[in-house]
Order: structure tokens, then C-alpha cells, then sequence
């Protein structure tokens, strides 16, 4: 046991660290891990999802306030979406969406339709891609758990 | 966790009652359980705001929005507050970029009342606005937070709240007399971030603010720290450097070279 232990430990590792090298996360990730402890096992997990919810919502707004189907588009609403999955994205490190999102923001100043809907498309791919890479870590982890064994932290560096 | 962005009261009634249980005196409260009443519309940020408090043993109320923190603190219409001057809090946190209600109209509010206007009020903000951080301070704002909040940041307010002002220990910076040793009596660092891949090395100042400098009030003077760095502009993606190594960041820099 302790060999699979080891290996799915190292797995973990591994795959953390290339979250991070890969963009897909940032030291607010970090900052997230160290709230979490015996009391709270899961506050990651249930931060993450809270944000995946987020996504859907927001997305979902934009996409409905860049309908022009329904009249002229309200740049201005789009940008309040924007506004707010940029706030919860960097509050839990996830780098490349809240990159994404300085793109868009300024592109809903510009009032530029076309980079608004290409943005939204990226936007959500993104938060998509990175809900499914999360989704390995957790298993990762819980897989470490019942062999028996404990998550490692992982050193970034 | 307050999700709903309802409001979890802890009236010094309830808090006596507890501790009431084990023989203690019905005196003050414990004065280390800090109550802290957090603002934000994000009820991601929401979350982890009140962990990151709770963490740093503060009881939390979280609300979500500027409304439902007046309406907390019994601020929210004229009746007689007088069943609310038991209520403790000890610390609001609140975001500034909030629909309805923003957290500077949220500041003025509570500096106008009597029963809060001592509470310390600190703001969190997304965004590095040299103006908008000089008006939150100007209006009596302890401290300006930038966003993503850190466990660091909640640490460095919580060991301003423990200690008496009336001890001058250094730490409570509206002491003048404290003024030299704001950067020697911070909190030990954190274990040091060990990614940061945007770290940017700490700045001295050299801000232009763009408005006319007023006096600087003690809080300002004692905001000043050669560590943050004060850009201007709505460029938030440089400051998710590594924030440990610089405790006082983000707040208002004034003058360069003032130490």
C-alpha cells in the first residue's frame, strides 16, 4: 500500500505543480490552500465550486445582455458580469480566467462587439478546462485518502 | 456560512449568555473574540473572507450588501438605537465596488452614527485607485485592503485589534509616537510564498497623486510604507505578487521617502 501511496502522492505532486506552471492557477490558489485544515477538509473544493456556480451565471448573463436579438447590446451590463467574475476568479487563483476577463473588461469599454463575444467564448472554455483539471486534483486527493496516506503540500517554486 | 447574504447576529446578549455558562463573569466579553461584520455582494469573496477571519478567531457576520449592514447595525432608519448599544462589533470589513451602496457610502454612514462611528472600518478593493484609496482614508477608513485578500492582510488587522490602543506597543498605528516603529512591530511574516511567478520587487514610492494633497491625517502618515507599490492605474494584475514580505502593502502612499 505504501508504494501506491507514494505514487499516487507523487502523481498529486506533479500534477499540482503543472496546474500552476500551466497558468492555470495562481498564489491566491496558495493562499486558499492554507485555509483549509482538519475542521474545514474541503473549503477548497467548496470555494471552487461556489466559483463554478459563479461562472455559469455570469457567463449566462453576458451572453444574454450580448444578445442582440433582444435590442442594443448594454455594454455596460456586460461589464458588471465581467466585473464580478473578475473579482470572484482572483479571489481563488484561477489566473487564466481572470486573465481572460481583463481582456473582456476592456473590451466591453471599448464597447467592441466582436471581442466581447470572443471573449466570452474563451471565458468559457476556460473556466470549463479548468473545473475539469480541478476535478482530477480533488480525485487525486481523495484516492491519497483512502489508500491510506495523507495529501502532501506542494512547494511551488 | 451566511450564503444567502442573511444576516447571522451575535448581540453582546447572546454572547454574555455563553459565556455566562461556565461561572465567568458577566463582564465584558471575552475581549479577544473579536466580532468582525464583513460587506461584500461576491458571496464567493463572502466565503472566504469569513474564513479567513474565522481563522484568525474572529466571530463573523457576513452580509451582502451596504443595506443589510446598516440594517445590522440598527443604522438603517431613524428609530432610537438604544436596543443596539449592545451590540459589539469590533471591525467592518467591506468591499468598495458594491451595487446600491458602495463601500465608501457605507463608511460615511457609519462615521455619521454615534454608536459606530469608533468602529474601525477597513475597505477591500480589486482595484489599486490612488484617488479612491486617498478618499476612503480621508473619510476615517482604517485601512485599505486590495483584493485577492490574504491571510497575511486578516493576520496584520487582527493583531491591531487584540492590543489596547491606550499601550503603546507600536502596533496601533494612530499613535504618533509609534510612527518610527509601524515596520518593526509587524507581525512576523508568513512562511514565505513559494510561487510567484509576477513577483515584482518591493517599490519605493514615487506616486504621483494626481489630485492636491491634503494634510495627511495620522492614519495616512502611518499608512506610508516603502513596500507597496503604487500603481495608479486600474493594473491589478501586478499586484498578485507575493505579498508576505510586505505587510503594509497596498496601502495609500503619500509621500516618498517618508519613513
Amino acid at each position: 500500500m505504501d508504494a501506491l501511496i507514494a505514487q499516487l502522492q507523487r502523481q498529486f505532486r506533479d500534477y499540482t505543480i503543472s496546474l500552476y506552471q500551466q497558468g492555470f492557477l495562481d498564489d491566491q490558489f496558495t493562499e486558499l490552500k492554507k485555509l483549509q485544515d482538519d475542521g474545514s477538509p474541503d473549503f477548497v473544493a467548496e470555494v471552487l465550486t461556489l466559483f463554478f456556480e459563479d461562472c455559469v451565471k455570469l457567463i449566462s448573463n453576458m451572453a444574454r445582455a450580448l444578445d442582440k436579438t433582444t435590442g442594443a447590446v448594454d455594454f455596460s451590463q456586460v461589464g458588471a458580469s465581467v466585473h464580478q467574475l473578475k473579482g470572484s476568479s482572483s479571489s481563488v487563483g484561477a489566473k487564466r480566467v481572470k486573465a481572460l476577463c481583463v481582456s473582456f473588461k476592456e473590451y466591453c469599454e471599448a464597447k467592441n462587439y466582436e471581442g466581447c463575444v470572443r471573449c466570452l467564448q474563451q471565458v468559457d472554455i476556460e473556466y470549463k478546462a479548468l473545473k475539469t483539471k480541478l476535478q482530477d486534483m480533488f480525485n487525486l486527493e481523495k484516492q491519497i485518502i483512502q489508500a491510506g496516506g495523507i495529501v502532501p503540500q506542494v512547494d511551488i517554486n | 456560512m451566511a450564503r444567502d447574504g442573511g444576516v447571522s447576529c451575535l448581540r453582546r446578549s447572546e454572547m454574555m449568555s455563553v459565556g455566562g455558562i461556565g461561572g465567568i463573569e458577566s463582564a465584558p466579553l471575552d475581549l479577544d473574540e473579536v466580532h468582525v461584520l464583513a460587506v461584500d455582494d461576491s458571496l464567493v469573496d463572502r466565503i472566504v473572507i469569513e474564513r479567513l477571519l474565522r481563522i484568525t478567531s474572529c466571530k463573523v457576520t457576513a452580509v451582502d450588501s451596504g443595506w443589510r449592514a446598516l440594517e445590522f447595525l440598527g443604522l438603517d432608519n431613524e428609530k432610537a438605537s438604544a436596543e443596539f448599544d449592545r451590540l459589539k462589533v469590533d471591525l467592518i470589513i467591506t468591499d468598495y465596488c458594491m451595487p446600491g451602496m458602495t463601500g465608501y457610502e457605507l463608511l460615511k454612514k457609519i462615521k455619521e452614527s454615534s454608536n459606530f462611528r469608533e468602529v474601525p472600518v477597513v475597505i477591500m478593493s480589486s482595484e489599486n485607485v490612488l484617488t479612491r484609496i486617498d478618499r476612503c482614508l480621508e473619510e476615517g477608513a482604517q485601512d485599505f485592503l486590495l483584493k485577492p485578500v490574504k491571510l497575511a492582510d486578516v493576520k496584520r488587522l487582527r493583531s491591531h485589534l487584540t492590543k489596547d490602543v491606550k499601550l503603546s506597543n507600536g502596533n496601533k498605528r494612530k499613535l504618533p509616537e509609534d510612527s518610527s516603529s509601524v515596520n518593526s512591530s509587524l507581525p512576523p511574516p508568513s512562511p514565505p510564498l513559494t510561487i510567484s511567478p509576477e513577483s515584482s520587487p518591493p517599490l519605493t514610492v514615487s506616486t504621483e497623486s494626481s489630485d492636491s494633497s491634503p494634510p495627511l491625517s495620522p492614519v495616512e502618515i502611518f499608512s506610508t510604507s516603502p513596500l507597496s507599490s503604487p500603481i495608479d492605474d486600474e493594473d491589478d494584475d501586478v499586484l498578485t505578487s507575493s505579498s508576505e514580505e510586505s505587510p503594509i502593502r497596498r496601502q495609500k502612499m503619500r509621500s516618498p521617502g517618508l519613513d
